[in-house]
């Protein structure tokens, strides 16, 4: 097959910009991250020295409680919140795709909450959570049941952030689920039909291991953008109270620029980034191996 | 007209039902996701006594709107302008280096691990919670004196909406037909003239698509802007971030900065929703 011949210049200079974008801005700021990890930062009259201190910061992460609750919430958050909006994103995708054409106007509406600021998410959310004048405890005032202080009980408050991060991105997995149920072929649908086999049945045997590889798919998406969860935390209840809803991108925000720590939060950044990495690796590995 | 025998009433009967459950389960669905909009907007015109009463019928008022575009203590029409700053240059930024790098990529016989050192880079891109490249980002613009600055958070925005942009506008040039730009070489275009007047146009959809992405994206970024601007340069969300850490929080006022927040969005949504599910789909789907 005859290829396209273009000369060196141009091949060279179209890939720079991005190549400088990738060395100046990327992988060295993430190698001066890597070394700080090792290091103690002090300012004296506006110039920077490093200590070097070994693997004390990593040393330190194992005490640090906060820590450990970041990671411990992020993780409930992840595994809860992507497993609802996975089954609600499914059952929707499914109920538009039965509905035919006319869901389009659905689906438009339902991809508002991706587009809006998550910290604008937080403030609606927030406003709404409110104890004394938010829309939820007024409806449940009309109902005859008690206020219930939804960002301020340390039982509740992570819940409370699970139902916004369910709400802000359920249309997420329905937008991708969507596209999958669209591009199933109709034809087994229609012969499962013809063969008499009922909804639930045809759902559970043709539908749903049809759309295992996309719900997979979806699954990891989400997963991986619930795991940097952090705006819609900023506001709603800025970790609290205590650590009920420390996120860990939130942990590394504290550690990082409010106690100005650079040091300690780059080996947290570090840690964690390392951890992201093996999960992703290994969920892979296994995919490929199911799929062999 | 045609006899209806009683099959036949039941059948239509059932399919009626069915249109009806299925109907109000998505309508119901729609009312859940818009309702906080609605109400939100609701708040934003009443006054803050108003909405501390919990009273359900009011007068609508505009002076949160006012307070917050015109006030004198209110920092959010600088803050919307340099939102708008960042995200145009930005975008405009990552389509040029991402269109220029996709090309090159795709099309002109790099080694193989050159193309996976870029793959590498999108896919390590993205799994890394965007607060620990802030802190990244901090550190160096702070070593070359760029800290709080537009030019700081525009090159850090674009640094990361650059992975996902190659990542979709590859997916979306592999859709061009090679015979295509083969015949316009053999006319004698050029590689510019290439570029300009035959992929370009052809892909049109595509970079439409990831333009409108990356541009939402920049405009509700908030942890790196939160690390690399202060009170002048201060984006949309670092700015509304604020209302909730005052003292006495002005929730109206909070109200209505939400809703003009939201502009960019709905504009999107409204006008360009195709490219915006071509957009999050292909992501995924490719």
């Amino acid at each position: 097959m005859a290829r396209l011949k273009h000369g060196t210049a141009a091949r060279t200079l179209s890939l720079l910009p991005a190549l400088l974008f990738l060395v100046l801005l990327s992988a060295l700021p993430l190698a001066n991250l890597f070394a700080l990890s090792f290091a103690e930062v002090n300012w004296t009259g506006g110039t920077q020295s490093w200590r070097w201190v070994g693997f004390e910061n990593y040393q330190a992460l194992a005490s640090d409680s906060l820590f450990h609750a970041g990671i411990l919430n992020t993780l409930l958050l992840v595994l809860v919140a992507t497993s609802l909006q996975v089954a609600i994103g499914l059952a929707l995708a499914l109920m538009c795709s039965a509905v035919g054409r006319k869901s389009h106007a659905y689906r438009t509406l339902f991809l508002l909450p991706i587009l809006i600021p998550g910290i604008i998410i937080g403030a609606i959310w927030r406003l709404m959570y409110n104890y004394q004048f938010g829309i939820i405890n007024q409806v449940l005032g009309y109902l005859g049941l008690g206020q219930v202080d939804w960002l301020g009980s340390a039982s509740l408050a992570m819940w409370s952030v699970i139902i916004v991060d369910v709400w802000h991105w359920t249309p997420f997995a329905f937008l991708l689920l969507l596209a999958a149920v669209e591009s199933l072929p109709q034809d087994v649908v229609e012969a499962a039909k013809i063969d008499g086999a009922t909804p639930y049945k045809r759902f559970r045997r043709i539908t749903l291991p049809l759309l295992w590889p996309a719900i997979f798919v979806t699954f990891v998406f989400r997963a991986i953008i619930a795991f940097k969860v952090f705006d819609e935390v900023y506001l709603l209840t800025g970790g609290g109270p205590g650590t009920a809803t420390e996120v860990i991108s939130f942990t590394i925000y504290q550690r990082f620029f409010i106690q100005d720590n650079p040091g300690y939060g780059s080996a947290m950044s570090v840690t964690v980034m390392f951890v992201v990495a093996l999960v992703v690796a290994v969920a892979m590995t296994r995919q490929r191996a199911e799929a062999q | 007209m045609t006899a209806t025998t009683p099959a036949h009433r039941r059948r239509a009967w059932r399919a009626t039902r069915r249109a009806v459950l299925l109907n109000g389960a998505l309508i119901a669905a729609t009312i859940l996701t818009l309702g906080p909009f609605l109400w939100i907007a609701l708040a934003s015109f009443k006054t803050q006594i108003v909405l501390l009463m919990g009273r359900v019928t009011f007068t609508p008022v505009t002076m949160n709107y006012d307070e917050v575009l015109f006030g004198r203590t209110s920092t959010f029409a600088s803050n919307f302008v340099n939102s708008v700053i960042v995200a145009s240059v930005s975008t405009v930024l990552v389509m040029i280096v991402g269109f220029l790098a996709g090309y090159s990529l795709i099309r002109m016989r790099w080694p193989k691990f050159v193309i996976n050192l870029f793959l590498l880079w999108a896919l390590l891109f993205n799994l890394v919670p965007p607060v620990t490249l802030a802190g990244a980002w901090y550190e160096l613009f702070r070593t070359i004196h760029l800290g709080n600055d537009h030019v700081a958070l525009i090159l850090a925005h674009t640094t990361l909406h650059l992975p996902m942009a190659l990542w979709l506008l590859s997916s979306f040039l592999r859709d061009v037909p090679r015979e295509l730009e083969e015949a316009a070489l053999i006319d004698g275009a050029g590689f510019t003239k290439l570029l300009r007047r035959v992929v370009v146009p052809v892909m049109m959809p595509g970079i439409v698509a990831t333009a409108v992405l990356v541009f939402i994206f920049s405009w509700n970024e908030f942890p790196v802007a939160l690390a690399l601007t202060n009170n002048t340069s201060a984006t949309v969300p670092v700015g509304i971030a604020k209302y909730a850490q005052e003292n006495e929080i002005k929730y109206t006022q909070m109200a209505a900065a939400s809703v003009l927040s939201a502009i960019p969005a709905l504009l999107a949504l409204i006008f360009g929703q195709r490219f915006i599910v071509k957009g999050l789909t292909a992501g995924a789907v490719k």
